[in-house]
């Protein structure tokens, strides 16, 4: 409903005051060019979406490896958050360049990228996760005799993992606009350098056609970690219904 | 061999001291000589005002932490900081919401490494007993409180331990669940015979289950009283009206407010 009276609002402005279309186009022409444009649009969303997908497997992979590690070792965790927080430090703007610079224009500065804009939210996510658990459920584990990796297989590892799909929405709404600025940079192909090119050919109602593919796969993939969630932990959503009866 | 003769008790703890380490050389007094035993089938209370130190004494019989002094006993034999002798109840139910309640009572044979499906059937051989029957499969979400509860105890007795450390089990019932659950625990209990150590706030609590009242005095706790409660078996809700009843409560009662130790500072 929000959405719709903005786009009547935004059309009618548009019609009223006469601004030319190279500067805001009305939605009606956004989406009237960009369906005739759609050959060459699903063309460059396809790369677009196998980097972002690429990019965040290399992020998860290296989360849990960081957060497990960081999890056993109190050592690991003096010794890397540091190391974690100050990645999120480097300006990625001006990293970006230099990659494409060392790495050409394939797929690997994006899926650096990609990465590095991701991981931290979700080792974090783990991290904090694998605290929440309960002292007393490791104690409780620790009577039964259960030694460090059991403790961590039977309470630590399900504990964390409602906090590991809160930081896993988190991160995929970034990986598909770090994929976008990564191509945005420096590509062959790819939602990124399509706008990049459309913008310098004053077709500012195609880069706005992108930014709508954008937004749409952004949500499609945050509502398919929902999907995920209710298959791998049903009884986190079961058990949230039935404390609010 | 000589000490593991017929007359040791099940359990014993003998001279249990412990303080916690404050860091610039300086610690805190926690527990200061313990001593008491249980005789197997016996049913042990331990009341103590808060903060004394319970729940640190029993972590130190669960093995869980070291005493700087003293002994835990197990039929005569030392067993100070080993954890195969004692099932251990927390204060919370401690259920796991991604396990069934079935999975979550089997989870302390799981986790000494038995077959699941072994773990399970023993388990579930409990559930009539604990009236527990059909709730096999939900969650504990699903649960009310005194049910949790009764799932928390079967979780604890199906590992056959020794002896049970029950820690405030009932502290976070309401008054009317919880009058059921001592009289359903009172129950089971005389038709097993588990040697059992209760810790409660609770004096009338303390009275109507326990064949042997032990009184803790602020921190550091030490043994201010250790009084059998001589009330015939099986025990009625009506003996808690009894003059012996009320006689005990008394006793116990000012015993736990007599002046004497510092009181503790707050936390506990």
């Amino acid at each position: 409903m929000i959405v719709l009276a903005l786009l009547a609002t935004w059309q009618g402005a548009v019609a009223a005051g006469g601004v030319k279309p190279t500067v805001l186009p009305s939605p009606q022409r956004i989406v009237e060019q960009g369906w005739l444009a759609r050959g060459i649009i699903w063309a460059n969303t396809v790369p677009t979406l196998q980097e972002t997908f690429l990019g965040f497997a290399v992020s998860l992979t290296l989360a849990w490896v960081l957060a497990v590690a960081i999890d056993f070792s109190p050592w690991l965790r003096r010794a890397l958050m540091p190391l974690l927080v100050a990645s999120q430090t480097i300006p990625i703007i001006a990293i970006a360049p230099l990659m494409i610079i060392w790495f050409g224009f394939g797929l690997m500065p994006k899926i650096m990228v990609i990465a590095l804009v991701t991981f931290f939210p979700v080792t974090v996510g783990l991290i904090d996760g694998f605290n929440l658990t309960d002292r007393d459920a490791g104690n409780l584990l620790r009577s039964m005799g259960a030694n460090r990796w059991k403790q961590f297989v039977y309470v630590r590892l399900p504990s964390a993992l409602p906090s590991f799909f809160t930081a896993l929405r988190i991160g995929i709404a970034y990986a598909v606009t770090g994929a976008i600025f990564a191509e945005y940079i420096g590509a062959r192909e790819g939602l990124g350098i399509y706008m990049a090119t459309m913008k310098n050919s004053f077709r500012t109602d195609l880069v706005l056609a992108a930014v709508a593919v954008t937004a749409f796969l952004s949500v499609g993939l945050f509502l398919l970690t929902y999907a995920a969630e209710r298959l791998i932990i049903p009884w986190h959503s079961k058990e949230r219904r039935n404390r609010h009866v | 061999m000589s000490e593991t003769t017929a007359a040791a008790p099940r359990v014993e703890v003998r001279a249990i001291t412990k303080s916690f380490e404050l860091g610039h050389g300086q610690s805190r007094p926690v527990i200061n000589k313990v001593d008491f035993s249980a005789q197997q089938g016996e049913f042990l209370a331990i009341i103590g005002p808060s903060g004394c130190g319970k729940s640190t004494l029993f972590n130190i019989m669960a093995g869980l932490e070291k005493p700087r002094d003293g002994e835990i006993l197990v039929d005569g034999r030392p067993v100070t900081g080993e954890r195969e002798h004692f099932a251990y109840m927390p204060q919370k139910d401690l259920l796991f919401p991604w396990r069934t309640i079935l999975q979550n009572t089997a989870l302390g044979l799981e986790v000494r490494g038995g077959s699941k499906k072994t773990a399970r059937a023993s388990a579930a051989s409990l559930f009539p007993a604990f009236g527990l029957s059909g709730f096999e499969n939900s969650h504990p979400f699903e649960l009310s409180g005194g049910m949790r509860q009764r799932a928390a105890l079967l979780r604890t007795v199906v590992q056959a331990r020794d002896v049970l450390l029950l820690d405030e089990p009932f502290g976070a019932l309401d008054s009317l669940t919880r009058t059921d659950m001592q009289a359903w625990l009172q129950d089971v209990w005389s038709h097993n015979s588990w040697t059992a150590v209760l810790i409660t706030h609770d004096i009338r609590e303390a009275i109507y289950l326990a064949d042997r009242v032990v009184v803790l005095s602020p921190r550091p706790a030490s043994v201010r009283l250790n009084l059998p409660i001589d009330l015939p078996r099986p025990r009625q809700l009506s003996m808690m009206a009894s003059a012996r009843f009320a006689h005990y409560e008394l006793q116990l009662l000012e015993t736990l407010h007599r002046p004497g130790n510092p009181v503790p500072d707050g936390i506990g």
